[in-house]
């Protein structure tokens, strides 16, 4: 078991080995390896590595941890080279071939991981966690070599590494961003939007022409683009944010009304006979099973929603707002050619997002844990 | 399970004699037909039955002849076509809207959002029983039927026999004087069907209460019931009903002796007879 042949190992090391053979980077003085000792060392604990999970394919966490490790020093060689090393905007093949060796690595590496079953919970989640987090950093690494490798125009592309010292260096600009457009316009308008999408799916549904009625239509406006509605709300709200939240109020109720006037009728017959042979009234029978046999379909337009809310938000910003917010920022900042800026608002949009996404995500875990899409992990 | 010396088996006591029953189920000419895409389904056809308080009656006919249709109309889940129907000798729907009865679907129906014990306490929770009489209650259903310890499981991590057993003690835990139970112990094993057989046969013989039960198994239907209805398919329909008088307090050991067998064949008979598989 412990001394079978592995085929991505195996690659990288040849990988590896091919890069010694090239030079690093071209120019008129092309770069060797033993021209950049610290780099050359740093291959040389990747080749090891690789050459001896090559005839022992690593298996368990250790193993796959082991390998990683290695991939980190290797990939922090990489970054040596191109930035400072010298090999900045010509890299060549020996540079190339080492990040492919690296690439094949990675992917044995993070499928080992991804395949690892713990029985301690707390691991496995750390271990579940892991997969994605390094997934992330390694396309980030590729990003980065990439463009600094290539040399490419930072108006095009800014580095990761770019972006991050922009991030760094204007948390001021970007707190008061935050604040304006996702404190303010977002989270009330996504507030009044599902709350209000939700009181008035409850109320629908007692109506029976308007359940079926106002199915289809709520469908159709779903599908609108309402963005377009932000000068409309510019003009009836004001420059400020409460015409952003406005915008995010139209956008997300609409999901939260079809989505809870569909999870109402989610229950199923039997489940209803029993309460009717209770002779439970319209309240209870909402409360106590309807409600609960809808949370599925409330907790889909929650999540919907809360994407839906940053996009809006941010893009009705670019039909006027005061100095502050990060659609202005975006729009602002491109026409400056301040890319760097731009990307930087786009990422803190991405983590903003994507921590409300995953707010609602668990959530929903904890008040839908008996919904089969997610029974076996408890 | 349970090894107690069975006591003699005297068929010729009769039971305790009825003082003045009051009728629970009473239909008469009762029809019921489904309209379909494919035309009409005739469910329930002229149906006469008199259930008197306290009876166990059931209900015993090959797949598709009527009896959860049946079941449904006693229990105002389902509206009859034609004839009378009454309950405590009001409608079906008062009758509903008054608790007369608990029902035990084929399936079990749990709620899977709530523990075991809070589905049993479903039906408390919605007639208004204090918490504290509800813990009670549940505690003690649920060692009824054998899942004690389980209170705090959800219906999907048991197995399915478990749901049902769960299934039954919500329909008891609330006192309902009439029980209607459609194949309740369909899916179990013998063995647990067996003892639930017997706690039932108990129960029935504690309270009082009027069962009104479907099966598949002659046996079982033997050895629970005061009355058994044999009914046949399209149109669903009664064609026998067989009064039993065994011991009220019998045990499974009943089905060795010849009465017994006797009834299980004239039950058998019936089943035969309108058995057509002319379809
Ligand atoms: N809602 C309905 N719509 C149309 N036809 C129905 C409906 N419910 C039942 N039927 C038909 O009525 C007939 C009787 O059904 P029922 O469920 O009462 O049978 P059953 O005796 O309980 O059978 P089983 O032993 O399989 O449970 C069947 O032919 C069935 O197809
Ligand atoms: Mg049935």
């Amino acid at each position: 078991m412990s001394s079978r042949f592995d085929p991505w190992c195996a690659v990288a090391t040849v990988l590896a080995i091919l890069a010694l053979a090239f030079p690093v980077a071209g120019g008129e003085a092309p770069l060797l390896w033993w021209g950049a000792p610290a780099a050359a060392g740093g291959l040389a604990i990747f080749l090891l590595t690789v050459l001896h999970f090559a005839w022992r394919r690593p298996t368990g966490a250790g193993h796959n941890i082991i390998l990683l490790a290695a991939v980190a020093v290797g990939c922090a060689s990489a970054l040596g080279l191109v930035h400072g090393g010298g090999a900045g905007g010509h890299t060549t093949f020996g540079f190339w071939l080492f990040v492919f060796g690296l690439w094949a690595a990675t992917w044995r590496g993070l499928d080992g991981l991804a395949g690892v079953r713990s029985f301690d919970a707390g691991r496995q989640r750390l271990i579940d966690l892991s997969v994605p987090v390094l997934f992330g950093l390694w396309l980030v690494f590729l990003l980065e070599v990439g463009t600094v490798g290539f040399g490419v125009p930072q108006v095009l592309l800014p580095a990761p590494s770019m972006i991050g010292a922009r991030l760094a260096g204007s948390l001021d600009i970007l707190a008061a961003d935050f604040q304006q457009t996702f404190l303010k316009a977002v989270l009330i308008g996504y507030a009044i939007g599902c709350g209000t999408g939700f009181m008035v799916a409850v109320l629908v549904d007692r109506v029976p022409f308007l359940q079926r009625g106002l199915l289809p239509l709520g469908n159709l406006v779903s599908a609108l683009p309402i963005v377009g509605m932000a000068p409309i709300m510019v003009m009836w709200f004001g420059f400020d944010w409460p015409s952003k939240a406005a915008v995010v109020v139209i956008m997300t109720f609409f999901p939260m009304l079809v989505n809870t006037v569909t999870g109402l009728t989610a229950a199923g017959a039997m489940e209803r006979e029993l309460m009717r042979s209770y002779a439970a009234g319209y309240w209870q029978t909402l409360f106590k099973l309807r409600l609960p046999a809808a949370l599925p379909f409330v907790f889909n337009a929650l999540k919907i929603n809360s994407t839906l809310a940053l996009i809006g938000a941010i893009v009705a910003e670019f039909f006027g707002t005061p100095i502050v917010g990060m659609g202005f920022r975006i729009s602002t900042e491109v026409g400056r050619m301040n890319v760097d800026m731009v990307w930087a608002e786009i990422v803190m949009a991405a983590i903003a997002g994507s921590a409300f996404y995953g707010v609602m995500a668990l959530t929903e875990r904890t008040f839908t844990f008996w919904h089969p899409s997610y029974r076996e992990r408890r | 399970m349970t090894a107690v010396p069975v006591p003699p088996v005297s068929l010729a006591t009769p039971a305790p004699a009825p003082e003045s029953r009051r009728r629970v189920v009473d239909t008469r000419g009762l029809s019921l037909t489904f309209q379909t895409a494919d035309g009409p389904v005739y469910a329930l056809s002229d149906v006469d039955i008199a259930i008197e308080q306290g009876e166990f009656v059931s209900f015993i006919g090959p797949s598709g002849c009527g009896k959860t249709t049946l079941l449904r109309v006693i229990a105002d889940l389902e509206q009859p076509t034609g004839g009378d129907i009454q309950v405590n000798g009001v409608s079906p729907r008062e009758a509903r809207l008054g608790r007369a009865y608990g029902y035990v679907f084929q399936a079990a129906g749990l709620y899977p959002w709530r523990t075991i014990e809070r589905n049993v306490a479903l039906p408390l929770e919605i007639m208004g029983v204090p918490a504290t009489e509800r813990r009670e209650r549940v505690r003690q259903h649920l060692d009824l039927v054998g899942l004690g310890g389980f209170e705090k499981k959800f219906p999907w991590q048991l197995s399915g026999g478990m749901q049902q057993r769960a299934s039954i003690a919500r329909a008891l835990c609330f006192d309902p004087e009439l029980l209607l139970m459609d194949e309740p112990f369909g899916a179990l094993d013998e063995i647990v069907r067996d003892h639930l057989n017997e706690q039932l046969l108990r129960l029935w013989d504690k309270t009082g209460k009027t069962v009104v039960f479907v099966t598949h198994s002659i046996p079982e239907a033997v050895f629970l019931s005061t009355k058994i209805v044999v009914m046949s398919p399209r149109p669903g329909k009664i064609i026998d009903v067989i009064p039993t008088d065994f011991d009220r307090d019998r045990t499974l050991d009943i089905r060795e002796t010849p009465g017994f067998l006797e009834v299980a064949h004239r039950v058998r008979q019936g089943l035969r007879a309108g058995h057509s598989y002319d379809d």
